[in-house]
C-alpha cells in the first residue's frame, strides 16, 4: 500500500546534519514562555529513502516530456532544457531581492528587456511583470480599471464577463468588489453583440475577453465590441491565456485592449511544475500608466556617465517606487523572477520569426487535429462551432453520449490507457459534454494523427462494449477515485 | 529558428491539404484586416541556444549575489542552504512538466506531495488545516484578509506596523478592490502595542494582522496579543498571524494561540533567492474555514478497487466550478516550490528543525552581542529574537548611512537591510538577518568591516 513520507518515519533517523555550535550557546536567548514544547512532528528518514520515496512518487505522473498533453486554455508545450540551465546560474538563484538595484544590474536589466519584448508582442507601451500568475494578473488589471475610473471621479459598479470566460474572470470581478454581468454567445461562436449592447451603460468598468476564446474562435467583430466599450468609457481587458494563437500574427493592443494578462507558463514555455510556479505579467496603454503597480523597473540614462568617463550616456536599471497614483504592490519584492528568466531565454531563442513560427504552427497544429478528428470521429464528436479554429478547438460529445453510450469523461479516462493526457474537458460550459483540444506547435504530425487514432479506437471499442470505457482506465497507478466521498470527508492531512 | 517545432515544409503541405486550405494565412482569416501585424514583431531573431547561454550568463555575471557576498540581508527571504536532493528531485520532468492533477489517475506523484505537504504545514503551525500553497508571503496575507471579507463582511483591518511592509501593502491593494480600511497599529519598544490594539479593536473589525517574529525580528508575545485581538464581536475579528516557518522549530506554533489563520513566506524552506520568486506562501487555518479557504486541497480517498488514492478536493470552492461565487481566484499556485518545502522539511526532520533553530537563535544572540558591542551600533529593540535583529547606526551624518552600508559592500560584506524606505521614524535603522550559512568568523568579520566603516563616518561628521 502506498506510503506517505510520515509513515516512513522511525524515530532516530536523519538526513540533516546541523553545523557546529560555533558561538557561546546563550541559555536565556529565548525566554521559556515563547519557546515551543513538542517539536513539529516532521519525518524522521535519512537521505537514500527521501529520494526513493519521491523518485518513487514521481513515476505516478504523466508529464509533457513523456508525452502528448492537449489540455485546452494550458499550451502545454515543450519546456526547453536550457530554461532550467540559465535559471539556476547562481548570479540569478541566489540574488537577494533587497539587492541594492545598483548591484542587481543583471537582473534589472533582464526584466527591463523583457518589459519590453512583451510590449512589443502585445501591442501595449508598459508592462509590469510582478504579478504571479494570471489570476493575479486579472486582479490587477481590475483593479487598474477601478483606480482609473476613480483618478476620473468615476464609480462603477460592473464587469462584463462572456459566458464561455475561464472561471478566473468571474471570480476575480468578485474579489475587486464588481458585481459580474454576464455576456451571451452569438452562433457563430463569437461575443452576442446585441446581448452586448443592451447590456453596456456607464455603470460598467469593462469587459474581461480571451481572443482567440475558449472555443478556439477569433472574434471577428472585435473591433466593433472594442468601440462599444469605449464609447462608455469602459476599459477593455484580454485575458491572455490564448496569446499562443496569434504572436507576430495580431496584437491585443491593436485590437483595442487596454489590459493584457500573459501566462508565461502558457504562451511562454515556463514548466508548469503539476500547478505551479508561473508569472501573469500585464501590460496597458498610456492611460493606465500611472497606476501600474510598484515598484516598475525603469532604465535611467545619466549624461556623461561616471565621473572621469567619456561623454559617452551611461544606462543603468533601477526600481522606480516614486508612483502616486499606483495601485500598489500585488506581493512580495518584484515577482517570480526565476521565471523571467526563462521566458526571456524562450523570447531569446525564438525570436520574431520563431514566435510567428509558434503561432502558426500551434493554428496548423490545431486545424489538422481538428480535420483528422472530423474525419474519423465527426459523426460522434462533432465539432462545436465548425469552422477556422485558432490554436484550440471543441468537439461536443453529446452524440457520443447518445450513441454509445459513454461519456466525455469515460473518453477522458480511457485516453489514460492509451497514454495520453486528455483534453480540458467540461469546459467551456455551454457545449454539451465539452473536449477542449489544444495541441501546441511542439507536437508532430505522427503524434496528431497517433492521437486521432485512439479517439477513433475507443469509439470504435465503445460501440461494442461501452463498459470498457465508463470503467476506464486500468493500466494507470490508481484507478478512477471516490472524489463525493473524498469532499463529504475531508481528510486534508495526515492522522499522526 | 524552429527548433522547438518538428513540421517541415512536405508536413505543412500535407496538413493543409488535410485541411482543405490553401496556406497557414487562410487560416487566419478570421482576424481583420484591419488589426492584423503588417510587419514583424520588433525583436531580434533567434538565437542558437549556446548564444542564449552566454548571453544570460554574462547579464548573470553582472549581480552580486549570496554567492559573491558575506551577506546578512533578509527581510522576508533568506540565504539558507539549499540541499542538493531538492533540486535533484525538482529537476525530474515527472514534477517538473505536469499541468495542475485534473486527471488524478495519472497525477498521484503530485497530489500525494500535496497531501505530504499539507501535513508538514500543520504540523509546523499547529494549526488542523493547510492548502496547498498561496503564490507567496505577502500575497497570502492578502488572501487572509480575503477570507475575513467573505466570513464577516466588516469594514476595518488592523494590522501591526511590524507586520511586513510588503504584507501590509499587498493587503492595502486588494482590500481597496471590496472596499475594507486597512488601519496601522502603532509599535511599542519594537513590538505591536497591546494598548493601541485594545483600543483600536471593535465589533467593526473583519481581522487583525500580526507577524511572528516581526519584521524587526523581535518576537511578539501572542498569549498577551491574541485575546485582546478577539476581545470584541461575537463573532470575533479574524486574527491572522504571519509567520517566519524557519523559527517554528523553537517558536511556540501559531496554533498555541488558536489564531484563526497562519499565514507566510516559504522561501526559507529549500527554495532559492531567485531575487525574489518564484517561492510559495503558506496558508494553514482552523477547520470551520476549511470550506472557505482559498487555493487547492489535495484529500485522501480510494480508488475503484478500494486502493490508497489522493484527488484534489472540496473543489465546489474554486474559481472553475463556482465561476463569481468561488471563495477566490487562484488557479496556478506554486507547486513545485511546495515540494521544494516539502523535501526540505523532511531533510530538516523532526529534530534538525530545532537543531538548526537553536543555531540560528544563538548565532544570532552572538551576532547581536557583537555588533552593539561596537561603537555607534546601538539595538534598535531588547526583544527577544530568534534569527534577525535591528540596530541603529548613531551619530552618521546626512548619507552617512548609505556610505557606511557602501564601504561593507566594498569589503564584501552585505551588512544588512535598510529600514529607513519602510520607517521613516527608524532612518538609522539596519535588520539583520543571520542563517546557519553565515558562521561566527562571518560574524566577526560583518563586525570588524561595520565597525570600521561607521568609525570612519562617524570621524568625518567630527572633522
Amino acid at each position: 500500500m502506498t506510503q506517505t513520507i510520515f509513515e516512513k518515519s522511525v524515530d532516530g533517523r536523519r538526513a540533516f546534519v546541523a553545523p557546529a555550535l560555533d558561538v557561546p550557546e546563550e541559555p536565556d536567548a529565548l525566554p521559556a514562555r515563547f519557546r515551543r514544547a513538542e517539536p513539529p512532528r516532521l519525518p524522521e528518514i535519512a537521505e537514500p529513502e527521501i529520494v526513493r520515496h519521491y523518485t518513487q512518487l514521481s513515476t505516478k505522473n504523466f508529464h509533457v516530456d513523456a508525452g502528448f498533453y492537449p489540455l485546452g486554455s494550458c499550451t502545454m508545450k515543450h519546456n526547453p532544457k536550457l530554461h532550467e540551465r540559465v535559471a539556476a546560474l547562481p548570479g540569478y538563484a541566489r540574488l537577494h531581492p533587497l539587492q541594492t538595484p545598483s548591484r542587481a544590474q543583471g537582473a534589472l536589466q533582464l526584466m527591463w528587456e523583457l518589459q519590453r519584448a512583451l510590449a512589443e508582442i502585445a501591442g501595449l507601451p508598459h508592462v509590469s511583470l510582478q504579478p504571479s500568475a494570471g489570476s493575479q494578473g486579472e486582479l490587477a488589471g481590475v483593479l487598474l480599471t477601478r483606480a482609473f475610473h476613480e483618478a476620473q471621479g468615476s464609480r462603477r459598479h460592473k464587469v462584463l464577463t462572456p459566458d464561455t470566460a475561464h472561471g478566473t474572470n468571474p471570480a476575480t470581478v468578485t474579489m475587486a468588489g464588481y458585481e459580474v454581468v454576464k455576456v451571451g454567445t452569438a452562433d457563430d461562436g463569437g461575443v452576442d453583440l446585441e446581448d452586448l449592447r443592451s447590456k453596456v451603460d456607464d455603470d460598467v468598468a469593462s469587459l474581461m475577453l480571451t481572443n482567440p476564446n475558449t472555443l478556439g474562435v477569433f472574434d471577428r467583430n472585435i473591433e466593433e465590441i472594442a468601440t462599444i466599450m469605449h464609447d462608455v468609457g469602459a476599459t477593455l481587458y484580454y485575458d491572455g491565456a490564448n496569446l499562443n494563437a496569434v504572436m507576430g500574427r495580431a496584437r491585443p493592443g491593436d485590437m483595442g485592449f487596454d489590459i493584457v494578462h500573459y501566462n508565461l507558463h502558457k504562451t511562454f514555455t515556463q514548466p508548469h511544475g503539476g500547478g505551479g510556479p508561473g508569472a501573469g505579467p500585464i501590460a496597458v496603454s498610456d492611460r493606465i500608466e500611472p497606476f501600474l503597480p510598484r515598484p516598475q523597473v525603469v532604465r535611467v540614462t545619466s549624461p556623461g556617465g561616471r565621473a572621469g568617463e567619456s561623454g559617452r550616456s551611461q544606462a543603468s536599471f533601477e526600481l522606480d517606487f516614486d508612483r502616486p497614483q499606483s495601485i500598489g504592490r500585488l506581493r512580495g519584492f518584484q515577482g517570480n523572477f526565476g521565471v523571467f528568466v526563462r521566458s526571456y531565454a524562450y523570447i531569446l531563442s525564438l525570436g520574431a520569426d520563431g514566435l510567428a513560427e509558434a503561432s502558426d504552427t500551434a493554428v496548423l497544429n490545431a486545424n489538422y487535429l481538428m480535420a483528422r478528428l472530423r474525419d474519423l470521429c465527426g459523426e460522434h464528436l462533432p465539432v462545436a462551432f465548425d469552422r477556422t479554429c485558432m490554436h484550440e478547438f471543441v468537439l461536443t460529445g453529446g452524440p457520443m453520449k447518445r450513441a454509445l453510450g459513454i461519456k466525455t469523461l469515460d473518453l477522458a479516462k480511457r485516453l489514460l490507457d492509451h497514454d495520453f493526457h486528455p483534453p480540458t474537458v467540461y469546459f467551456p460550459l455551454l457545449v454539451d459534454e465539452a473536449l477542449l483540444i489544444e495541441p501546441t506547435e511542439t507536437e508532430t504530425r505522427e503524434t496528431l494523427d497517433a492521437f486521432a487514432e485512439g479517439v477513433k479506437a475507443i469509439l470504435d471499442e465503445a460501440a461494442e462494449d461501452p463498459s470498457i470505457a465508463r470503467n476506464a482506465p486500468y493500466g494507470t497507478p490508481v484507478r478512477r477515485l471516490d472524489e463525493a466521498g473524498a469532499a463529504k470527508r475531508p481528510v486534508v492531512r495526515q492522522a499522526m | 529558428m524552429s527548433r522547438y517545432t518538428s513540421a517541415t515544409d512536405a508536413d505543412r503541405r500535407a496538413m493543409l491539404e488535410e485541411i482543405g486550405a490553401g496556406s497557414i494565412d487562410e487560416l487566419f482569416a478570421d482576424i481583420p484586416q484591419s488589426v492584423r501585424l503588417d510587419r514583424p514583431i520588433d525583436l531580434p531573431p533567434g538565437k542558437p541556444e549556446q548564444e542564449v547561454y552566454a548571453y544570460l550568463r554574462d547579464l548573470a555575471a553582472r549581480n552580486v549575489s549570496a554567492e559573491d557576498e558575506v551577506s546578512f540581508v533578509g527581510a522576508g527571504m533568506y540565504d539558507h542552504y539549499v540541499p542538493s536532493l531538492v533540486d535533484a528531485l525538482l529537476a525530474r520532468s515527472e514534477f517538473l512538466t505536469p499541468y495542475t492533477p485534473y486527471q488524478p489517475e495519472v497525477s498521484q506523484g503530485t497530489l500525494q506531495v500535496m497531501f505530504e505537504y499539507q501535513t508538514a504545514i500543520s504540523e509546523l503551525t499547529g494549526l488542523p488545516v493547510s492548502n496547498a500553497t498561496l503564490y507567496e508571503g505577502p500575497s497570502a496575507v492578502a488572501s487572509a484578509g480575503w477570507m475575513a471579507r467573505l466570513q464577516n463582511g466588516r469594514g476595518r483591518f488592523l494590522v501591526s506596523r511590524a507586520l511586513h511592509p510588503h504584507s501590509r501593502e499587498a493587503l492595502a491593494t486588494t482590500a481597496a478592490g471590496y472596499g475594507t480600511a486597512v488601519e496601522e497599529l502603532p509599535l511599542a519598544a519594537g513590538v505591536t502595542d497591546a494598548g493601541a490594539l485594545r483600543e483600536a479593536v471593535g465589533d467593526d473589525v473583519s481581522a487583525v494582522f500580526l507577524q511572528q517574529p516581526n519584521f524587526l525580528g523581535a518576537v511578539e508575545d501572542l498569549e498577551l496579543l491574541a485575546p485582546i485581538a478577539r476581545n470584541a464581536g461575537p463573532p470575533a475579528p479574524l486574527l491572522v498571524v504571519q509567520v517566519d516557518p524557519m523559527t517554528l522549530g523553537v517558536l511556540r506554533p501559531p496554533g498555541d494561540f488558536e489564531v484563526d489563520v497562519a499565514v507566510g513566506e516559504g522561501q526559507s524552506l529549500g527554495n532559492r533567492l531567485d531575487y525574489g520568486g518564484p517561492s510559495f506562501g503558506f496558508f494553514a487555518t482552523q477547520e470551520a474555514y476549511m470550506r472557505r479557504m482559498p487555493g487547492r486541497i489535495a484529500g485522501e480517498t480510494v480508488d475503484a478497487d478500494g486502493k490508497r488514492g489522493f484527488v484534489l478536493t472540496l473543489q465546489t470552492r474554486e474559481q472553475h466550478i463556482r465561476r463569481e461565487k468561488a471563495t477566490h481566484n487562484i488557479t496556478t499556485a506554486q507547486t513545485l516550490n511546495a515540494l521544494a518545502g516539502v523535501v526540505y522539511l523532511a531533510w530538516l526532520g523532526r529534530r534538525g528543525i530545532v537543531e538548526l533553530g537553536e543555531l540560528l537563535l544563538h548565532r544570532t544572540a552572538y551576532a547581536r552581542r557583537t555588533l552593539a558591542g561596537l561603537e555607534g551600533v546601538e539595538l534598535l529593540h531588547e526583544q527577544p529574537v530568534v534569527r534577525e535583529f535591528a540596530v541603529r547606526l548613531a551619530g552618521l551624518g546626512g548619507g552617512g548611512f548609505s556610505r557606511v552600508i557602501e564601504r561593507c559592500a566594498e569589503q564584501g560584506v552585505n551588512p544588512g537591510y535598510p529600514l529607513a524606505a519602510d520607517y521613516e521614524e527608524h532612518a538609522d535603522g539596519l535588520l539583520v538577518a543571520i542563517t546557519e550559512q553565515r558562521s561566527r568568523a562571518d560574524i566577526d568579520r560583518l563586525a570588524e568591516v561595520l565597525g570600521a566603516a561607521v568609525a570612519a563616518e562617524r570621524e568625518a561628521v567630527h572633522a
